[in-house]
């Protein structure tokens, strides 16, 4: 049986990003549910942003060649 | 005029709540125009248009939030401005108690619900891969609400969903039910038999709403987005989605529905899930029917006869359209048209699609913002002109609002539009229910249609198609009742609405 078919029979917990009424419709029907205040990264700022994107993606890189090892 | 604002820095609020807020100051005494919103690129753009732009708006960033009224006096636009930050001091931030303050990151949150499995994000475009990418990277299926994420983030999620076998529904998908839960823009559907995938945001709406009111059920409504079944995305999804459906033993049907695939991924889906030894109703537009049942699949002709056709594999008896064609000949026989021009003004997209295909045959000239194949594409989508059928929830109409389902704003004023002009005879729309849709569009779109008969003292003929079911919060039944009061021919399906336009047409 495949991920997703099994994935099927579970209850769904939800992270919500965005429109909070989304999250508050779920609550309404009794999901399980967190909402997530966000706001754009860097305040907006768009090089920092990217900046910051450059840093996270050599992170990775960091921890995917320490892993290997 | 006088133009007056508040900016208030590093303050965030998501765009549907400050659309929605200032579509109501707009309503307020004295204002003429306002711009509610962070300030964005377009939003700068906007208020530059509006001739409300100021040099000190120069430094501010998209986390900043301005709200800037223009109004015909200093006391009217002060009062506008401190209703709006009434309005949004009222928001309160969903799940969350005074002594908890809310996670301000998806690992935060993830965090505190452990057991999470599915991310819902509907954060601008721009943002949303990246949040996506987080989700799949820690296990979790993503609802991709946001649009504006571009074809090859798309490919790049897909990618990594179907190699961990989890879901990426979407970009830009605004509708789904899985595992008994309506997430974002859907209906309350009753559990059932029948499994859905579906590359279309109202047929999957249009499609599950029917098969609850034929007394049937569904076990999976999974939306994969507009794009899935292009050159580029392969039916990445539509195969995995409908390969798992296929193991799940709850499920007994399986119905594919989708906007004109490209062909060679016709082709490979087909081959893909022709092995599935279960029903399969197949509704991918303008595909032909042969190739679909010559692959042993059952092709439907419409999103009725989709949902029809899975009740009947299901178990039902042999079910008919819950409008017969008789039933609408009858209700269409004593119907004079005041002018010879339809007009049709609907939020759902695709089915303006199947409006402008079932009419085309008899119309010949239809004109729309979103032509299908053989109908002619609007110079002026403002300005209607013979036959139009407006999918109003089109970019063209979007860019800086809500989606009309959510805002009936620009619908109700385009309503006063059409009634004004002496060549409209017939005037339809759809109304839909579920979570996520404003809570009342029948009482808006009556209101303004009792607001443009007075004012214009035209009355042409009215006819609403409702895609919901009883237990959807609105209620279908008192959004029926409340059209119907109106005077306003209601049907259950697009489909049916659309043949009784058929009708009305013909015999004036």
């Amino acid at each position: 049986m495949s991920k997703l078919s099994s994935f099927f029979n579970k209850n769904v917990q939800v992270i919500n990003i965005g429109i909070p009424s989304f999250a508050e419709d779920l609550t309404r029907q009794g999901v399980a549910n967190i909402h997530v205040d966000w706001r754009p990264p860097a305040g907006g700022n768009r090089k920092i942003q990217a900046l910051l994107e450059k840093i996270n993606s050599w992170q990775e890189k960091v921890r995917a060649a320490k892993e290997g090892k | 005029m006088v133009v007056n604002h508040l900016i208030k820095k590093q303050t965030y609020f998501d765009s549907v709540t400050l659309m929605l807020t200032g579509t109501q100051i707009k309503k307020l005494d004295g204002v003429d125009n306002a711009v509610v919103g962070m300030c964005t690129d377009y939003n700068i753009d906007s208020l530059k248009r509006l001739d409300m732009y100021l040099p000190e708006f120069e430094e501010l960033t998209p986390n900043d939030l301005i709200i800037c009224v223009k109004a015909d006096n200093n006391e009217n636009a002060d009062a506008a401005i401190k209703e709006v930050e009434k309005l949004l001091s009222s928001k309160k931030k969903p799940g969350t108690t005074n002594s908890e303050l809310p996670p301000s990151s998806q690992e935060e949150a993830a965090s505190r619900l452990p057991d999470s499995n599915m991310v819902l994000i509907s954060v601008p475009g721009e943002y949303a891969a990246r949040e996506a990418e987080k989700a799949l990277n820690s296990n979790k299926h993503v609802m991709l609400f946001s649009d504006n994420v571009s074809i090859d983030e798309e490919l790049k999620l897909k990618t990594i969903a179907a190699e961990k076998g989890l879901l990426v529904m979407g970009p830009d998908c605004g509708t789904a039910i899985i595992n008994g839960v309506p997430l974002a823009f859907a209906n309350s559907v009753r559990k059932g038999k029948i499994g859905l995938v579906a590359a279309s945001g109202t047929g999957l709406q249009e499609v599950s709403s029917t098969i609850h009111r034929l007394g049937q059920g569904i076990t999976q409504a999974i939306g994969v987005g507009g794009r899935d079944l292009s050159e580029k995305i392969g039916g990445k999804m539509t195969i995995m989605a409908a390969k798992a459906l296929a193991e799940d033993p709850e499920t007994r049907v399986i119905v594919l529905i989708s906007k004109p695939p490209a062909e060679t991924v016709l082709e490979k889906v087909f081959a893909e899930l022709k092995n599935i030894n279960k029903a399969i109703v197949v509704y991918f537009i303008g595909a032909d029917p042969a190739i679909i049942e010559s692959n042993g699949f059952v092709a439907a002709k419409n999103l009725e006869d989709a949902a029809i056709k899975a009740a009947e594999l299901a178990g039902e008896d042999c079910l008919e359209s819950e409008f017969s064609d008789s039933l609408i000949d009858s209700l269409a026989a004593d119907v004079k048209l005041s002018g010879s021009d339809l007009r049709a003004l609907y939020s759902g997209g695709t089915l303006c699609d199947e409006a402008q295909r079932i009419l085309q045959p008899l119309l010949k000239e239809i004109n729309s913002n979103t032509p299908v194949k053989g109908c002619n594409k609007m110079t002026d989508v403002y300005k209607s002109s013979g036959h139009c059928i407006l999918d109003l929830g089109d970019d063209n109409f979007t860019r800086g609002k809500a989606h009309p389902m959510i805002d009936p704003g620009y619908r109700t004023e385009r309503i006063h539009q059409e009634v004004a002009d002496e060549k409209t005879g017939l005037i339809m729309f759809d109304v839909v229910l579920g979570y996520g849709s404003h809570m009342d569009m029948a009482g808006e779109m009556v209101a303004s249609i009792e607001k443009a008969r007075t004012g214009t003292g035209r009355s042409p003929v009215f006819a609403a198609c409702i895609c919901g079911t009883q237990d959807d919060p609105q209620g279908y039944d008192k959004q029926k009742a409340k059209l119907e009061e109106a005077g306003i021919f209601v049907f259950p399906t697009n489909v049916a609405m659309v043949k009784f336009a058929a009708r009305c047409l013909e015999r004036n």
